[in-house]
This record gives C-alpha cells, structure tokens and sequence, in this order.
C-alpha cells in the first residue's frame, strides 16, 4: 500500500482539483482530506456518510467562579495569554492552549481542563472510493492531531479493504497539519503554479518533504499562464532531483466542473486530458521507485527564494 | 488603524489586495506579512530588509545529574514532549508548547532553559511601507509564536496591513485577532464560499467586523453574493478575472502595477473600511 500526499505551500493552486481528478483515475484505493480547517474535497466528490463522530483532543481550562479568589497565579504563569482577571479569572477559549498550568497551581483549585471536542470526521462512501474526511471547529487548534487521526483511519480501512493506494489532500502552509499530512507518506506531489510566489512556496514544501524524508514529485498547474516561469520551475525541479508529472493548462472548465461538484476530469477539456496523463506517470514513478528501494537522497542546494529567478 | 486581509481559502488573492492596499494608503503605513509559513508579501513589495533576527521558544533540557526521576515533568506536560521509563529520562524538543510547565513543577532545579529556533524575523522598508515578516524554519510545526512576534512589531500610530495564512485555524485566528477589520478577500467558487463560511464563523466568535471581497468575480455564480446578502456581509469591491492581473501576479507585479485603474476603487475600498 501507497501513500500519496498532495500539498502545494501555496494555497489555491489546484491541489483539490488534482486529487478529485486522481480520485477517478487510481483504481482500488482510499482517499483522504487532511485539509480539516478548510476541507473541500467533499464538495467534488458529494460523499454519503457512512459515520459521524466526534473529535475530542486536548483540554480547555475552566474557571469555577465560586472558588476563584482572583489572586492572579494563573495570570501570571499562562504563557499564552490565555487569561484575564479582573475579580474573577476569565479563561479566553480561542487563546487556551490546553497546558493545564493554570488548573495545576491555582491555590483554590478553581481550574478544571474539559475535554475539548474540537471537531467533526467522517467515513464516507463516494463514487470513487471510501473517504475519511473532517471538519475541525471554528478557530480551533489541535489540526495537526486531527490530520494524523484521518490518517490514521484512512490507513485502517486501507488496511482493512486491501487497497493499493491512500490518496491524500493536504493543508497550503507548511507548518503544524502539512507536517503531519507528511508523516509517514511514500510520496507527495505538490502542486505548483508558474508565479514567482508559487515558486518560492514550492522550494519549501520540497524542502520540507527532504527534511521528513519522503520522495517529492511536482506537477504544474495553469502553466500556460507564464510559459516561461513555467520553464524554469520545471529545470529548477529536475535539478534538485524533483520529477514534473505533468502539465495542467489554465482552463475555465475546472471552475465550470467545480460549480457542478465533480471533478473536472470527468469533463470534455483541456484541463482533463492533461490531468488524466497525470495519473499512469505518478502510478509508475511511486511502484517502480519502491520497487528499487532507491538509495540515500542526494542533497541539492536549495535555489534561493525571491525575484531573483532570471527569466529569458 | 489595524486590517487584517485574510479568507480561509488560499490562493484567491490576500497577498495581490493587501501589498496593493498598503500601496495605496496615504500617510504612514506599516505591512505585516503574517503568513509566515509560506509568506509572499515581499516578492511584490520588493522591500529592502534590513533587519534579521532569529526568534526562538523557550523549551526544557533535562540536567540528568541533579534530576531525581519523580516524574512531576512528565505528569503536567499535556504535549508528551517529556517521557520517562525508569530512569531515563528524554525531552523531545519539537512537540513542547513552551508552557513553562514543567519549570515550575521541578524542586531539584533539573530542568535548564534551552531554545528551539521556530524562524526569522525580518523588516525593512518598501519605499514608505514599513515593512515586516516572519518565515518558519522548514520543518518548525508551530506557526503562532511567529505570527505573534510579527504582530508585536505593529505601530500603533500607522495604518497597519496584515496579510493573514489561509485556513481557520490557530494561525488565522492569531493573525487576525488583532485586527480592527478583516478584509476576506475569496472568489465566488464553491471552494471559495464553503471557506468563506468558516472563516465568517470564527470571526463571529469574536465578534469581528468584516467585510467581503470577491476576486475573480465573474469565474463562478451568484451563490456566494446570496449568501453575503443574507448573512448581512457587505461585500465591499469585486475584481472580474483578468488575465493581465494573473500574468502580472507571475512575474511579482502588483495588481497598481497590471491595472493602474484599480487604484481608484482601492482607495475608496480603504476610505470606507477606515470610516
């Protein structure tokens, strides 16, 4: 079984359009939304829940007004500004970050840590495959913890059904649930646009898939925007090591599909003939890279970030 | 004056309506680029840096001679950065949330301050925009104690830009909750509106006024503008796709620079959010 994160650093690149596209092509596997602050993948694939459940993680401190004394030691030792007192302690839910030091020294043991049910996931049955999909709670924390329990699920009915591949959406960003989107992946494909932001986002989510270890692939999205970027991302990334699965152009189509919920693959387009090469170079590349178990990773230097990228 | 420019979803165009708005403010004004994660204000701005410092967290280091394994550490850490099997004891440095926790609960002085770099902080000037971001370090989990160290450069005298992260979650909230207006800038995508909706969700939560504007307009429906109308947001400016504004955005123009008769709208855009 294979793992397949689709990330991008830059947000709306096409990393949800890709993975509804892969959805329809890859046979036999189990799909996954790990972008639980802002999912979308369900608007394409319109699933049916097959079971919603709750996601409880961390703790949120409580005051209990009766036998707070306002003397102010939890003030004083929350690190996150968590805490307000006036006569009585007052806890700001949204700044809490659920360390339990307040409730630890408070002197009247007016602080009690609730179990914070932070969110919502859900098994669902698609045209396409099962889906594990989440919503996390408005302002909450805790996504990294609830991207690793949807994966976490996902590798269970993978494991379960015997499929062959986990397709995973990720977070933009690099940080806390990119991080654990990552987590124990056998490849990511990130998703790129030919911008000199989308570059300069790319060269950190391919440096942090070299950090974590996991095998980068890149494929170019609305590349016929800038032909010329477009060029030098793809030499940029075969020199660093990174393989170009394919070349999406921009398309009208893919907005025109997602106004419709389904993926745009499905469509007569531009957009779906490149997209539906994608798929059988990526199968490929991931089989027969892991057939050969490749070596140590070769170091590239990074290219520096910035409006240095010299064109033409 | 604070605005934060945010919009749960990515890519739809904080990073061209805010570096434009500051652009367009008159007087004294300051841009903090709070996506710090993947920040891309200055590939625009073009400013000159001439500040960089390195902004680390406060994590423990266990001083294993003086400690007398009692485990108090390891019980009051909710983040499990602390293990201890007999006695070895180990902290794991990424997964601290720097509570101070265990500092507090040891009576054998065992634990030390060390530090865990999370990024670099780095400011200048972009002709009369002052200018500042943070970037985490490639690898760094945690996005927020940055994002608060950029808001701490804020001047409260300035009009203050914040380019906010996409998504919903703690580094939105932290980049915006400050702010004395947010800005969701989205598209009329179903992406775009179910995004919105989050987004609008958690600023009621604080009770934050916003405002809409919707880029691209034209690629999508009316069902996002619906919505608007009634949830009462007021959607404040809309920019059909144009093709020159995306090539443009390529090469690192601002959208002044692709269409300098937007200027107009985004002064009067300005105007109406600071009365």
């Amino acid at each position: 079984m294979k793992e397949i994160v689709v990330l991008s650093g830059k947000g709306g690149t096409g990393k949800t359009t890709l993975l509804g596209s892969l959805a329809c092509l890859a046979e036999n596997k189990v799909l996954a939304d790990c972008d639980v602050d802002a999912a979308d993948l369900h608007l394409l694939l319109a699933p049916e829940h097959r079971s919603e459940n709750e996601f409880r993680s961390g703790v949120k401190a409580r005051v209990a007004s009766d036998k707070c004394t306002g003397c102010g030691t939890c003030q004083e030792l929350c690190q996150f500004g968590a805490i307000d007192v006036v006569s009585c302690a007052a806890v700001d839910t949204l700044a809490c970050e659920g360390c339990g030091v307040c409730a630890y020294f408070c002197p009247e043991q007016a602080i009690h840590l609730d179990k914070n049910h932070c969110g919502t996931w859900y098994i669902s049955d698609t045209d396409y495959g099962p889906l594990v999909h989440a919503q996390l709670f408005a302002g909450e924390e805790n996504s990294g913890k609830l991207v690793s329990f949807v994966k976490g699920q996902a590798r269970q009915l993978a494991e379960d059904s015997g499929a062959d591949f986990i397709l995973v959406d990720g977070a933009p960003g690099i940080g806390c649930p990119v991080i654990a989107s990552l987590s124990g992946a056998d490849a990511m494909v990130a998703v790129t646009e030919p911008t000199l932001s989308g570059w300069h986002d790319l060269v950190r989510v391919l440096d942090l898939a070299d950090h974590f270890q996991v095998q980068a692939f890149v494929c170019l999205n609305k590349w016929d925007l800038n032909p010329e970027i477009a060029a030098v991302v793809t030499e940029r990334c075969l020199q660093r090591g990174v393989d170009i699965l394919g070349r999406i152009p921009f398309d009208p189509a893919v907005i025109t599909a997602q106004l419709k919920g389904r993926p745009v693959v499905l469509t007569d387009s531009l957009a779906a003939t490149a997209l539906r090469a994608v798929w059988p170079v990526l199968h490929g590349k991931v089989i027969n890279t892991f057939s050969e178990l490749s070596g140590p990773k070769v170091a590239f230097p990074a290219p520096s970030y910035q409006g240095e990228m010299r064109l033409g | 004056m604070q605005i934060a420019v945010a919009s749960g979803k990515g890519g739809t165009g904080k990073t061209t309506i805010s570096t434009s708005l500051a652009l367009c403010a008159q007087g004294g004004v300051q841009f903090l680029d709070c996506d710090v994660e993947e920040p891309n204000g200055h590939i625009f701005l073009k400013p000159e840096l001439t500040e960089s410092s390195k902004h680390s967290v406060a994590i423990p280091r266990i001083v294993t001679e003086q400690c007398s394994y009692c485990g108090k550490c390891r019980n009051i850490c909710r983040f499990n950065a602390i293990t201890m099997f007999g006695q070895t004891i180990m902290a794991f440095s990424e997964l601290c949330h720097s509570c101070l926790g265990c500092f507090l609960v040891c009576e054998e002085n065992a634990i030390v301050h060390d530090s865990r770099e999370v990024g670099v902080l780095e400011q200048g000037q972009a002709g009369e925009i002052a200018f500042v971001h943070g970037r985490i370090r490639v690898g760094e989990a945690m996005a927020v104690p940055l994002i608060n160290e950029v808001k701490k450069k804020a001047n409260k005298a300035d009009l203050v830009i914040i380019d906010a992260p996409p998504g919903t979650s703690c580094p939105f909230v932290e980049a915006v909750s400050g702010a004395d207006f947010v800005l969701l800038v989205t598209e009329a995508t179903p992406f775009g509106l179910h995004d919105l909706k989050l987004a609008v969700q958690v600023l009621r939560t604080f009770a934050k006024p916003c405002g809409v504007l919707v880029n691209r307009s034209d690629l999508g429906d009316d069902r996002l503008e619906k919505w608007c109308q009634v949830e009462n947001i007021p959607v404040l400016l809309k920019i059909p796709f144009d093709r020159t504004i995306a090539e443009g955005y390529a090469r690192g123009d601002t959208l002044l620079q692709s269409r300098p008769d937007l200027r107009q709208p985004l002064e009067n855009l300005l105007q109406e959010i600071v009365q």
